[in-house]
Order: C-alpha cells, then structure tokens, then sequence
C-alpha cells in the first residue's frame, strides 16, 4: 500500500516538473521577438550595434523571468518536494498506526 | 632606493598571495567535507557547521563561507590593485583600474542621472561581487549565487534603497504614488513594488542554477554514453572517459562565463533603474525650492 502511495507522490512530481516546464514557450517566443526586431534594427543602423546589443541581451534577461519561476518550480519538484511529501507520508501513516 | 624596490615587491607578492589563499581555503574545506562517491548529488548548499543559538541553531553553510571567502579575496584584490599610486608614473594596473572606474562612472551616470552621481562604488560592487561569487564554478567550488538566501539578501539591499529613495518627498508623497493612475488599483501596486525583490532575486538565482544543474546532467548523461559505447573493453581503455573530454567545457563557456557575467550585469543594471526611477525626481525639485523659498524669506 505504502510503496504504491510514495509511487504516485514521485510519479506527479514528475508530471508536474515537466508540466511546469510548458511555460518555457513563452520566452522563447518573447526572446525570438526581441533578437529578431533588434537584428532589424542592427540591419538599418549599423552604428548603434552597441547599444542596440545591450538593450537587447536586458530586455532577453527580462524576458526569460517567467521560465525561470517555472524552472525554479521544476527544480524544486524534482528535487525538494518528494522527499518532503514521502516524509509527510510516513509521518502520517505512522500517526494514524 | 633599491632597498625600497624591494619592500614594494615583497608586499606586492604578499599581496597577490593573500588574493588566492580564500580560494585555496574553500577549495581544502569543500574537499574536507564532502563524502567520497559515484553518484552525481544535485543538493543545496551542504553545511559546513552548525552554531547552537538560543532560538534555533544557525547552520553555517557553503554558500556564507564561499562568498565570505569572495568578499575577501576582492577586499585584497583591491589593495593589490591600489598599490603604488602614482600620478606621474602611471602602472599598467593602475591604466587597467582607472579604465574600470570610469567605465562604472559613465554606466552610473548615462543611466541614474547626475543626481546619483555617488551610487557608481555600490553598482561596481554588486557587479563585482556577483561576477567572481558566479565564477566561483570555474575552481570547483560552489557558487553562493545559486543559493536563493544569498541574492535575496542583495535584492532586499536594492529593496531597502528603493523605498528610500521613493521616501524622499516623505511619507505622504510615497503613499500617494500607489493610487498613482487610478486610486483602485492600489493592490496591483503593492504586488508589484513587493514583487520587485522576489523577481530580481529569482533571476539572478535561476540562471546560475540552471547552469549548474544542465552542466551535471550533461556530463552524467555523457558517462553513461561512454560507458555503453566502451564497457565492453576491458583495460585502460573501457574507462576512458573519452566523451567527456571537451564537450562540458564548451556548455561551461557559456552557462558559467556567459550567463554568470551577463547576469551581474543585469542585476546591477536593474538596480540602477528601479532607484532611478522610483525616485521621484520633479517633486523632489520642487520641494526643495520651496523650501529654499520659505528660507529666504524669512
């Protein structure tokens, strides 16, 4: 029973690493977006290359903020959050008797 | 003379030797306290001891003695850097020194304005902490950035200095700025102004982690390859480690030099930004005219 329990606990931690992951669309999106306006700008006036690349690499690093919360969430289910809830778990299974 | 040659060097060498000892000590303790094994271990940072305080027991961890162990190695870099001054007989350090200084100084003031003129030694020493605590990697050791605790406690440096600086029309003023376009959205303003630190810690802490974790997955997954492709031979050469030759140190370049670099940079740039322009800058003005106003007249 218990071995079936802590099964299903590191079977959806699982899932929902690689659920949360989906979110890693959105800046790949958002950074293709940027790089590709800042080639055109590059293209149009090479003298700015500069500071267009500098606005450019911050605004990627602002961008990618949402696939870092989803990362730091994956990260956390795959490594942190099992052992807690297996912990949980027993705790509980040794309470009730 | 010459006996003064020869004390400058002497303190020069003590100097750049004081520069590498902190590494030297992080590398002796992280191989002092970490259990021999095969298995690759994707842990936070282990603790190195543990102080019994009334309340709860403060565990002393790898991430405060390795940026302590940075903040040192910087703090005689410094002085190694800024020794023998001179203003007719400029060094080739000095030349390299004086090119940072001004390049932070022309960052600080094309970004924050005159007003923060003053702020350029706190962006250089965020960047430079930031730089060397990510780069950490490159020797072994563990880099305090990954851990969140640390580069929330700079966030919540930046936070402070923020709120100060919106504070400067006192109180009022900076209670008023949250019913800024329309006074029922005030929440929204709070969760933004408190999201602030969070986002900017979770950036900087993120990507150092990432780096870190997809680096060990890669080289474990790169063991297991060659272990398939080259078990079968028994000898020197079933244990070759072929594949991993290389192939990590091109993803190193850059999740560790590139990303680490590039995030400093970031941090530091956001910093500037978010004090610049929570800075109330026109009524700030304006007060204080009034203010020179009312005294004159009296």
């Amino acid at each position: 029973m218990i071995e079936l329990a802590i099964g299903i606990i590191l079977g959806c931690c699982a899932l929902g690493a690689g659920m949360a992951m989906i979110a890693g669309i959105g800046p790949g999106i958002g950074e293709g977006n940027a790089v590709a306006s800042a080639c055109e700008a590059i293209g149009r006036q090479p003298e700015c290359r500069s500071t267009v690349t500098t606005t450019m690499l911050m605004g990627c690093a602002v961008a990618e903020t949402t696939g870092l919360y989803a990362l730091v969430i994956a990260i956390l289910l795959l490594f942190v959050a099992p052992g807690r809830f297996v912990n949980i778990l027993i705790n509980t299974m040794s309470n009730l008797g | 003379m010459k006996n003064k040659e020869s004390s400058f060097r002497i303190i020069d060498a003590l100097l750049l030797i004081l520069t590498f000892i902190p590494f030297l000590c992080g590398i002796v303790l992280y191989i002092m306290f970490t259990p021999v094994s095969d298995d690759i271990e994707i842990s936070g940072a282990r603790i190195y001891f543990t102080i019994n305080m009334p309340l709860q027991n403060l565990p002393i961890t790898e991430s405060q003695v390795n940026s302590w162990l940075v903040i040192i190695a910087i703090f005689f870099l410094c002085l190694f850097m800024t020794h023998g001054l001179s203003a007719t007989q400029p060094t080739r350090r000095q030349h390299i020194l004086e090119m940072i200084v001004e390049a932070t100084e022309n960052l600080v003031l094309d970004n924050m304005g005159e007003y923060f003129r003053d702020f350029a030694p706190f962006v250089g020493a965020v960047m430079g902490l930031s730089v060397f605590s990510s780069l950490l990697t490159l020797i072994g050791l563990y880099p305090p950035t990954s851990d969140f605790n640390v580069v929330f406690g700079w966030a919540l440096l930046v936070f402070i200095l923020i709120t100060h600086y919106k504070m400067k029309c006192g109180p009022v003023h900076y209670l008023k700025s949250f019913g800024d376009p329309v006074p029922f959205l005030a929440p929204l303003n709070v969760i933004s102004e408190v999201a602030t630190p969070i986002s900017m810690a979770f950036r900087h802490y993120g990507n150092v982690l990432s780096g870190t974790v997809i680096s060990l997955l890669v080289a474990t997954g790169l063991q297991g390859l060659t272990k398939m492709i080259l078990g079968n031979i028994s000898g020197f050469f079933g244990e070759f480690p072929f594949l991993q030759i290389g192939i990590p140190a091109l993803l190193s370049v850059y999740f560790d030099i590139f990303s680490g670099c590039l995030q400093a940079f970031i941090f530091a740039m956001l910093t500037m930004l978010y004090i610049a322009n929570g800075f109330p800058a026109d009524d700030y003005r304006e007060r204080q005219n009034k203010k020179g106003f009312k005294l004159q007249e009296n």
